[in-house]
């Protein structure tokens, strides 16, 4: 470390005495909460991973700064057939960073490798889709049935080179029972801006920049030197000591003394994820409430009792410390083009004592509710915050928080929905509603992937009637339009308590540019550093 | 001797097929490690396919036979999240832990004991005084808050130190190390002080405890009335026998140098097996955490057989009572 430090003294030293020698390399040092545990694009689908792999690899798509679908390895695509074919016109003269030529086939690789077995990626292409190569720089996707959001998620699944792939026999995703380690797991070959130099499975990755890039960089970096952080107070001292340039996260109760260091700041913004509570509406009986022979939760009013008995105010002033948007939604505005029409129902505690004696609970009733602990900012003190607003309309709230190992395991399908009231937070992947609907709104049946996450198994046949409108519907207003009819469904119905958006909170040290994008990715091929 | 360490070594076996047992029924507790190694708009029938390929879905007792038989080879499995052989993990991980164990350990005793003789033969004076009250705050503050604490003073306030990390490290072999490099060194001193200071606030207090004890019986005064200089009753009589009790604690108290190294090394990122634990914990690794304690389980083991067989060389009485059948 002491080395890194004289080198940037240096460097700036260097700058300083305005030379034109910029001899000394610039290394940006970035920490993170969670590490980096396997270099295989196809292992994991969570936002650090699919970050940090997107230095190395690319997609056919890319996001911009504000999330907006860009051309990525395919330089343009046109829609066919009425939305049964798809043909993507792929960029000539990339190169993967050993070297071999990207083309076609690389992409029908990537295509049936990510939807084999052991991949987490499976669902970014459609099992039915047929990927047929036209010549080496054209594509096309033939589909069963129209899908107009095809591409929404190709900005993370990333392009493999197939060579390299069969060279080194990880043809196949590994898969987490593997008897032998996967060569794709500890080295990466894709065509992004930096290259993957050093990895030490949770210790130290260093990522150097690739000069022979296809495009013009934004960055200034020859270095990017990732290392795991878990521990808080570690993690921001080392911001404040200057041993590293950026962090993730900021713990919230910490915004405030970087931001009055002389050393660094903390750049916020609303995340796209949504925090919301959940009822179990399936069952005839609640697993945890004194209420027997009936569930509450099956009647709208006692869902709407709940929803005005929550004040999202004050839940962002003194739980979130101001960091947090009240949502009148399941999705963050950012993504859906009429969130302005709706609205949070405003903190009445009265109508929600009016509401529960009308649905025949005057005295309130008692129920369990299950909360991570480790998963969301300020997860458990949302959760306490809810039990004494709760308890203001004469419900008892026996709270369960867990950390998200013991909490998942119980809420989740595979723990059979083993809850009767929780806190959950969610993004949607493919940054559009038709995931929100179909994961948390859709019906739950046997055999179907449909309502998988609709942990309280809410259900209405006409949301599901809209959900299959809405995948098909290729015209973007008229698509809209069903978005809003569904939401006014669900959110009349109370089928959920949106709470907020959390906030993203990244540490960065003076003399670091930063693009923060909503979706909490952390791209450092847009950082500056030393300017 | 043979027959003695023979009987140990069985006694070893026992304790860590138990030590197998208890880590094994923890982890049906620790959750589901499937959740862990997917996202969560997974569906249900990739997961469904995962939990088969792990064996999770097979009977309790066949789990634990399975895993007993391949901890027996030193087999440990592949990690869940690293997808890396465990061994390999824990064999790059081992020389970060040991490193720190060592200097913690060689820290606490020096300090330690030194500390101890003077505040037994100077009991009155201040800096013996001052060195009973620290030994109470090492007592009584917990670990974590003595690492943020010197992170806070050393690394960002007068900015001496690094805050986080090993520094530097020079590979021997298959041996990583950082005691050969200044940044090494220099990343080594708070985690060793912080990890150390338990061992020596205990290693001083029993030091003083025991010089004061001996200093009072009759061989030490017969040594003064023989007419030796302080210096060799103080350190050739006194010193000597106070460190039967400092070995068996010492040694003892390296077990657990070890064990407790998980918290010092959450609080450093210390890159050592506690830390990898402490991942493993939070993310259902069960391949680690089963190999992680088996590990620490047998570590325990051999501590306290060597710590048995040095007995027998510092003090000579025992060895008669060895040979002795039991």
């Amino acid at each position: 470390m002491t080395k890194h430090i004289s080198v940037l003294a240096a460097t700036s030293a260097a700058l300083l005495c305005a030379t034109a020698l910029s001899a000394s390399a610039v290394t940006l040092r970035y920490a993170n909460q969670g590490d980096l545990r396997s270099l295989d694009p196809y292992t994991l689908n969570e936002t650090t991973a699919n970050a940090h792999l997107g230095h190395v690899y690319e997609g056919l798509t890319k996001r911009g700064k504000d999330l907006a679908i860009e051309p990525g390895l395919a330089e343009s695509w046109e829609v066919l057939e009425d939305g049964k074919r798809w043909r993507f016109n792929l960029r000539e003269g990339v190169t993967f960073h050993n070297g071999n030529p990207f083309t076609a086939d690389d992409v029908i690789f990537s295509a049936d490798r990510v939807r084999s077995e052991g991949s987490n990626f499976q669902t970014r292409v459609p099992a039915g889709a047929v990927f047929e190569k036209v010549d080496d720089y054209t594509i096309d996707v033939v589909l069963p049935s129209p899908n107009p959001i095809l591409h929404y998620q190709w900005d993370t699944w990333y392009i493999m080179d197939q060579e390299w792939a069969q060279e080194h026999g990880v043809e196949k995703p590994t898969p987490a029972s593997a008897e032998t380690p996967s060569y794709a797991a500890l080295n990466a070959n894709g065509t992004g801006p930096f290259e993957v130099t050093t990895h030490e499975p949770g210790v130290r990755t260093v990522f150097t920049a690739n000069e022979d890039w296809w495009d013009e960089p934004e960055h200034n970096l020859d270095e990017i030197v990732f290392t795991p952080i878990s521990s808080d107070a570690t993690r921001v001292a080392a911001l404040l000591s200057g041993e590293v340039d950026v962090i993730e996260p900021v713990p919230i109760q910490d915004i405030e003394r970087v931001r009055s260091s002389d050393r660094a700041t903390v750049l916020t913004g609303p995340e796209l994820r949504t925090i919301f509570l959940g009822f179990d509406q399936e069952r005839d009986e609640l697993l945890y409430s004194n209420v027997e022979g009936e569930n509450p939760f099956k009647d709208p009013r006692v869902r709407e009792a709940f929803m005005l008995a929550i004040d999202a105010d004050l839940i962002r002033d003194r739980v979130m410390r101001g960091l947090s948007t009240p949502s009148a939604l399941m999705i963050a505005p950012e993504l859906f083009a009429y969130s302005d029409e709706f609205e949070r129902p405003g903190y009445d505690p009265e109508r929600a004592r009016a509401l529960l004696a009308e649905a025949g609970y005057p005295d309130g009733f008692e129920v369990g509710m299950d909360c991570p602990n480790d998963r969301y900012v300020n997860d458990e003190a949302i959760c306490q915050g809810v039990v004494s607003m709760l308890a203001r309309v004469g419900i008892t709230v026996n709270l369960n928080a867990q950390p998200k190992a013991q909490y998942f395991a119980k809420v989740l399908r595979s723990g059979g929905y083993d809850t009767s009231f929780y806190l959950l937070g969610w993004t949607p992947g493919t940054f559009d509603s038709h995931n929100v609907l179909n994961d948390l709104h859709g019906c739950r049946a046997e055999g179907s992937p449909r309502g998988e996450t609709n942990l309280g198994g809410y259900c209405n046949e006409e949301v599901d009637a809209l959900i299959e409108q809405i995948l098909v519907e290729s015209d973007e207003d008229a698509r809209n339009d069903l978005i809003r009819q569904a939401y006014e469904i669900t959110t009349g119905e109370f089928a959920y308590v949106p709470l907020h958006q959390q906030a993203l909170a990244w540490g960065v040290a003076n003399g670091v540019d930063l693009v923060q994008r909503a979706d909490n990715q952390v791209l450092l091929y847009w950082a500056r550093k030393g300017e | 001797m043979i027959a003695f360490i023979i009987r140990r070594i069985l006694q070893a076996i026992g304790v860590l097929i138990a030590v197998g047992l208890i880590a094994f029924s923890m982890f049906r507790f620790a959750g589901d490690p499937v959740n862990q190694l997917v996202g969560i708009d997974t569906p249900a029938a990739e997961r469904e396919a995962l939990r088969q390929a792990l064996g999770l879905d097979d009977p309790v007792p066949l789990q634990f036979a399975r895993y007993i038989v391949e901890a027996a080879q030193f087999d440990f499995g592949i990690s869940y999240q690293f997808r890396q052989p465990v061994s390999d993990l824990l064999a790059s991980r081992a020389p970060a832990t040991l490193e720190l164990a060592v200097v913690a350990t060689i820290f606490a005793l020096v300090v330690g004991i030194l500390m101890g003789v003077y505040s037994a033969l100077r009991r009155d004076t201040a800096l013996a005084k001052a060195f009973q009250a620290v030994s109470l705050i090492g007592i009584s503050l917990p670990t974590f808050l003595i690492g943020i604490l010197l992170i806070y003073v050393f690394s960002v306030s007068l900015g001496w130190l690094p805050s986080f990390g090993r520094g530097e490290t020079v590979r021997l072999g298959g041996w990583t190390t950082g005691l050969l490099t200044g940044s090494g060194w220099a990343a080594i001193v708070m985690p060793a002080v912080t990890l150390g200071l338990f061992q020596m606030t205990l290693i001083m207090r029993l030091v003083r405890a025991e010089m004061l004890e001996v200093l009072r019986t009759d061989y030490i005064r017969f040594a003064r009335a023989r007419g030796l200089t302080n210096r060799a009753i103080h350190f050739g009589h006194a010193l000597k026998n106070t460190l039967v009790p400092v070995i068996t604690v010492a040694g003892l108290q390296f077990g657990s140098v070890i064990a407790f190294a998980i918290i010092t090394e959450t609080v450093f990122q210390w890159p050592g097996m506690g830390l990898l634990f402490v991942q493993a914990v939070q993310n259902v690794d069960i391949p680690i955490m089963a190999a992680y304690l088996m590990f620490v389980g047998a570590i325990f083991v051999f501590i306290n057989l060597v710590v048995d067989i040095l007995y027998t060389i510092v003090d000579p009485r025992l060895r008669s009572s060895l040979r002795a059948p039991t």
